[in-house]
């Protein structure tokens, strides 16, 4: 079994096929969109593959370090430039090849018109602990 | 092995506030003493469903004390410590009321940050296993482990320090305060697991309500019925949110509804008004209306103009200006709402509702999509994603 991360952006991914913002669709679309995203996790849940789902908020900002005794340096919000997290879902599955199926599912979740966004996903593998057999 | 089953746990746990309290009368450190009544618990659950007890209260402390003695026995043991202790149980004090309270204080004690005060009070007054909290509030069970125990030699620390100063009725009525707010958060922020927090939250506000004569307990208590009255009609099966004006008002719990009233009219005739009879009130006028157009929005109006004179916060004035777009119409409400901080959550989702009402639809759906990008939960979001995409089809459709 491996780990693997499906990340989803607010901006920073190539275009979708399927372009259109969500509050433009028509509320049907939005309802059959919100539907398929709740019936894949619980699909892969039950498929013993999901292990996880968060949404992130768009908002945010960048922190760092600056020195002892001095609080940290806060900028934000985000310049419209930066590369932007929507949420992610981790699944733990026999393949690469089955991640990116399973990627590409989530991928034509119905949009504008109920045609498929084809959004494009992020999917990175996790590392591992190290296995027990090494030679 | 047999387990009790549900109804038998809750009052199973009902015990454990005085049992914890014996056990600290006689001289056990709380931390100890906590693991001690959870280690009785677990063994009633198995030990109870074949052969319930007599005296429930009597065998819970004998078990709870024989384990605390085991505990800190080992304890001892371990840091090569000599301490000895009397392997018959002292004659210690009769559990009493101002037992539970103190308890209570203790575990919302003030150098505690809220979510650890919470994760105590549901440990040590509620009863709960580490685990049942822990997937109440989504993380791990060994973080909650420690959470609860740093909790507890905070709490243990305090109470060590307090032993050796008077407490003044001043120190209770503050001490009070801090309980509910713990109590509210219970009732508030229960997320998920097999415990319905909410629930919880009522039963311990009960409690405390007969153990403290203070109406602003009540009003917490009448506050959290009338919300839980309305709880399941607030949100569809697949977890989609329902509004206050389009719920089916018939499924409302008016057994709820009624118990609540009652309560909060009672604190009221005290004449010693505090926020949460306020809530409570605001929360009753809406549970009494039989359906949206009857709801008394002026008197909700003046009641959020008493809530400001305890809390004046931005939320409040938000909530307000709703209910001033409902007595008054929306400009009025837009005028009210023209006071309120920008940056409060869910300030967009009022400004769309009010600019809709108002007849600015094209600026209502610009709003409901801001409101959405900034949902603080993802019902809410997909809530306003619905209300900018219905706005939007209707627009369309008069082009």
């Amino acid at each position: 079994m491996a780990k693997y991360l499906l990340l989803k952006h607010y901006r920073g991914a190539p275009a979708p096929i399927n372009n259109v913002p969500m509050d433009q669709w028509e509320p049907d679309e939005v309802e059959a969109h919100i539907r398929y995203m709740n019936d894949f996790a619980a699909r892969l849940e039950g498929t013993g593959e999901f292990i996880d789902g968060q949404a992130l908020s768009p908002n945010g900002m960048w922190v760092r370090s600056d020195g002892e005794g001095r609080p940290p340096v806060v900028d934000g919000p985000f310049a419209e430039t930066k590369d932007l997290i929507a949420g992610w879902m981790v699944i733990d599955v026999d393949s690469e090849a089955r991640a990116i199926e399973l990627a590409g599912e989530l991928s034509a979740a119905p949009g504008a018109g109920g045609r498929p966004i084809h959004e494009w996903l992020e999917v990175r593998p996790f590392l591992t602990a190290p296995p027990t057999v090494t030679q | 092995m047999t387990l009790l089953g549900h109804t038998d746990q809750v009052e199973l746990r009902r015990l454990v506030p005085r049992v914890l309290s014996v056990l600290v009368g006689r001289g056990a450190d709380f931390a100890t003493a906590a693991d001690a009544v959870q280690e009785a618990l677990i063994r009633a659950m198995s030990a109870w469903a074949d052969e319930p007890p007599t005296d429930p209260t009597g065998w819970l402390i004998t078990v709870a004390w024989r384990a605390f003695l085991d505990m800190a026995r080992a304890e001892a043991a371990r840091r090569d410590r000599e301490v000895r202790f009397d392997a018959e149980p002292p004659s210690g004090p009769v559990p009493s009321a101002d037992d539970t309270l103190r308890l209570y204080f203790l575990c919302a004690h003030p150098d505690l940050t809220s979510s650890s005060a919470v994760a105590l009070t549901l440990r040590a007054v509620g009863g709960l296993t580490t685990r049942q909290i822990a997937q109440a509030y989504l993380v791990p069970e060994a973080t909650m482990a420690q959470r609860i125990s740093r909790a507890k030699r905070i709490v243990g620390q305090a109470g060590a320090d307090r032993a050796t100063t008077d407490r003044t009725g001043q120190e209770q009525a503050g001490d009070v305060r801090t309980v509910m707010r713990v109590l509210y958060l219970v009732f508030n922020e229960g997320y998920s697991g097999d415990v319905d927090l909410a629930a919880e939250a009522i039963r311990l506000t009960r409690q405390l309500a007969t153990l403290i004569d203070d109406p602003e307990v009540h009003g917490l208590l009448a506050l959290m019925l009338l919300h839980q009255a309305r709880r399941r009609s607030r949100t569809r099966a697949d977890g989609s949110i329902v509004p206050l004006a389009e719920q089916d008002r018939s499924a409302w719990d008016t057994a709820l509804i009624t118990e609540g009233i009652e309560i909060v009219h009672a604190a009221l005739a005290r004449d010693r008004l505090g926020e949460y009879q306020a809530q409570a009130a605001i929360a009753a006028l809406h549970a009494d209306a039989p359906n949206v157009d009857d709801t008394d929005w002026v008197q909700i109006v003046e009641w959020y103009d008493e809530l400001l004179r305890f809390t004046d916060t931005p939320i409040v004035r938000l909530n307000r200006a709703v209910a001033v777009g409902e007595a008054d119409g929306a400009p009025a409400g837009l005028a009210a709402l023209a006071e309120v901080d920008e940056d409060v959550p869910r300030r967009d989702a009022v400004a769309a509702y009010l600019r809709e009402k108002n007849g600015q639809l094209e600026l209502a759906a610009h709003l409901y999509a801001l409101a959405a990008r900034n949902a603080p939960n993802l019902a809410e979001r997909d809530h306003q994603t619905r209300q900018a995409a219905r706005l939007n089809q209707q627009l369309h459709d008069r082009r």
